[in-house]
């Protein structure tokens, strides 16, 4: 670090590097976490008590509810003397109709097989080390809903009783519906907000009149119609099997929300990548499919999620048309006299909530993992 | 960096055959007009580019100079007037406009580079999809392009973890994978910083040694010296001046030629 004094003393040299010195506050360990988080300024430090406050006055009598005082053995009697704390022999002497509805008992292994399936599908897709996720994807996308579909409703031939999907309840209900509207809304929502920004008049137009027309009625009246208006514009004779109406309508309800979170994407990709494209020779769909989509889909994969986990929860809508999804199930349970006693009510729902919560949020943790993978280093 | 002699352009260089002018005409824009609504914003342009030439195309911001490269490749459409890119006629055509895009390659001011794929991924992409080439074969021809940039070492990164100056010359690299007969260059060295410019420069006066036809809209005039074998000043959407770089700098002939050249060259 020589300091050349030369003639003229308005210039000056700095020659070689300085040394690297430590950071001169703590910016590590838990003090300086809570420093930076709960309590920069006076604001924030009151929000920090408050809400430390409002967590401690809930939570113990919560816990001591949920868990500390709750009913874990015994049956009903049990219940009925402890009236102050969750019952939870509700929920496991009823579980498998909480599972599987008023599914035929002998069939029940064959939702067995695919929940097997689809949670082995799941961590194939999920877990990176594993070879094949391509195969894998394929392989849950379009094979699986097709054998499920076959699994569930039967089929003489095959040799599997015929289960009416009236029959079809519990959280199997829930995931049908779910997962056919999630696999069914996310292409069909590309699809129209690729129509929308369509340079073709007719094309845009369509595309604009469908999604502003389901997201304009809510969709209880969507189901609704499904339900009661539908079959009256069918001919005579000519039915519709009433889960397949609702598996449709909430499909095409959210693929209008997926459509509008996808052009929110393709509207924040810049001209730059399409004329990158473009000057490489690369038609308009491989432009798309290569270029513009990933980098578009990627951008909105907090919204896509956010749509999912909505559609995933607005299933149990489906109870207004006589189908018993999980919450169904749960609140006719209820009812029954044997089970007659306060704390059965908030166990159901204390217990459909943590069901919905746990699939939930493991939905947006995994999305959160995407993003971060996906993340290439790249700001805008 | 630089490996195998008979890639390297400084062999290339040395040939004075390579800089060689072909008497076949592989652009010809002839009485060309364009508009943006009311807005006229290329009058009447008439361009000869023949092949092997390298053309710098100046003028302020706002001449339409941009805007007339970008009609080469149809990333702008034209209303009037013919444009005839190596015997394939500019129209309404899809057919003819992905031809002409398989021909002319093009570097952008921003690099337009895919950011979510690696440096390699970008140079094979177009190979692969619109050449329907073997990912091998394509990966091998974009190693050699990247090692020609100087920057095969970077193959496996992303672009947004390169600096502006190797963005730009992955972007080129990009390009070359395509073997385009006709390179357009839309102000390249525009968004870098100054240190940054000499690494792209070079890469172009390279490109240039070998003999690829160049069209290039920019404001480096020591490389329209070096290189260039024609220079076309713009303004107002008119072609108001062309000669050769020696005449276009020391005897510009046009008011607003000299105007302009004394405003970029006076510092």
């Amino acid at each position: 670090m020589a300091i050349n004094d030369n003639a003229n003393p308005q210039g000056v040299v700095h020659d070689g590097n300085l040394p690297d010195k430590p950071a001169p506050m703590a910016t590590e360990g838990a003090v300086a976490w809570m420093r930076d988080n709960l309590f920069n300024g006076p604001f924030n430090s009151i929000l920090s008590v408050l809400a430390l406050a409002l967590v401690l006055y809930v939570l113990p009598g919560m816990l001591s509810w949920l868990i500390f005082n709750a009913n874990w053995t015994g049956g009903a009697e049990a219940c009925r003397v402890n009236p102050d704390g969750a019952c939870w022999p509700f929920v496991s002497s009823r579980w498998e109709q909480f599972l599987y509805g008023f599914y035929e008992k002998s069939e029940r292994w064959r939702i067995d097989i695919l929940l097997i399936i689809l949670a082995i599908g799941i961590a194939w897709l999920v877990i990176e080390r594993l070879p094949g996720r391509t195969f894998a994807a394929i392989l849950m996308l379009f094979v699986y809903p097709v054998f499920a579909f076959f699994m569930l409703y039967g089929n003489e031939k095959m040799g599997l009783p015929i289960v009416e999907t009236s029959q079809w309840g519990g959280f199997t209900l829930t995931l049908v519906i779910a997962l056919s509207g999630i696999v069914a809304s996310l292409p069909l929502g590309v699809l129209l907000a690729l129509g929308r920004r369509s340079k073709m008049p007719i094309i845009s137009l369509l595309s604009t009149v469908f999604i502003e027309f389901w997201r304009g009625i809510p969709l209880v009246a969507v189901l609704f119609m499904a339900t009661i208006m539908f079959p009256l514009f069918l001919p005579a004779g000519v039915t519709f099997d009433q889960l397949l109406r609702a598996v449709i309508g909430v499909a095409l309800f959210s693929s209008a929300y997926m459509a509008e979170v996808v052009r929110g994407g393709l509207q924040a990709i810049p001209k730059g990548q399409y004329e990158g494209a473009m000057a490489l020779g690369l038609p308009f769909g491989k432009m798309m499919r290569l270029i513009i989509l990933p980098q578009a889909l990627k951008i909105v994969i907090p919204g896509i999620v956010n749509t999912f986990i909505g559609l995933f929860k607005d299933t149990t809508l489906v109870l207004i048309i006589a189908l018993f999804d999980l919450l169904g199930v749960v609140q006719a349970s209820i009812a029954d006299p044997n089970w007659s006693i306060r704390s059965v009510p908030y166990t159901g729902y204390a217990f459909v909530a943590i069901v919905f919560w746990v699939c939930c949020y493991s939905m947006a943790r995994y999305s959160r993992y995407i993003e971060d993978k996906l993340h290439t280093g790249h700001k805008r | 960096m630089m490996q195998g002699d008979q890639n390297s352009p400084d062999s290339v260089a040395g040939n004075p055959s390579a800089m060689q002018v072909g008497d076949e005409a592989v652009i010809s824009i002839t009485d060309m007009n364009k508009w943006y609504g009311q807005f006229h914003v290329l009058k009447d342009i008439n361009l000869t580019v023949r092949r092997g030439e390298r053309i710098v195309i100046c003028g302020p911001s706002g001449s339409g100079k941009s805007t007339l490269i970008r009609c080469i490749n149809r990333l702008e459409e034209h209303q009037q007037g013919s444009i005839n890119v190596d015997g394939i006629e500019l129209n309404n055509d899809l057919k003819n406009i992905d031809a002409i895009r398989r021909e002319v390659g093009m570097v952008f001011q921003h690099f337009n580079l895919f950011p979510h794929l690696t440096v390699l991924q970008n140079c094979t992409l177009a190979p692969i999809w619109v050449k329907k080439m073997p990912r091998r074969e394509a990966e091998q021809i974009a190693m050699k392009y990247l090692e020609r940039v100087r920057i095969p070492e970077q193959a496996n990164k992303f672009p947004g973890q390169l600096s502006g100056g190797q963005q730009q010359r992955v972007a080129i690299a990009r390009s070359l994978c395509m073997n385009p007969k006709i390179m357009l260059f839309d102000e390249p060295t525009s968004a870098l910083d100054p240190e940054m410019i000499k690494e792209v420069l070079d890469v172009m006066i390279e490109l240039a040694h070998e003999g690829m036809t160049m069209i290039c809209v920019t404001h480096e005039m020591g490389f329209a010296k070096t290189v260039a074998n024609r220079v076309i000043f713009m303004d107002g959407g008119q072609i108001i001046e062309e000669n050769e770089p020696e005449e276009f700098f020391n005897n510009p002939q046009s008011d607003r030629t000299q105007l302009f050249l004394s405003q970029i060259l006076a510092h």
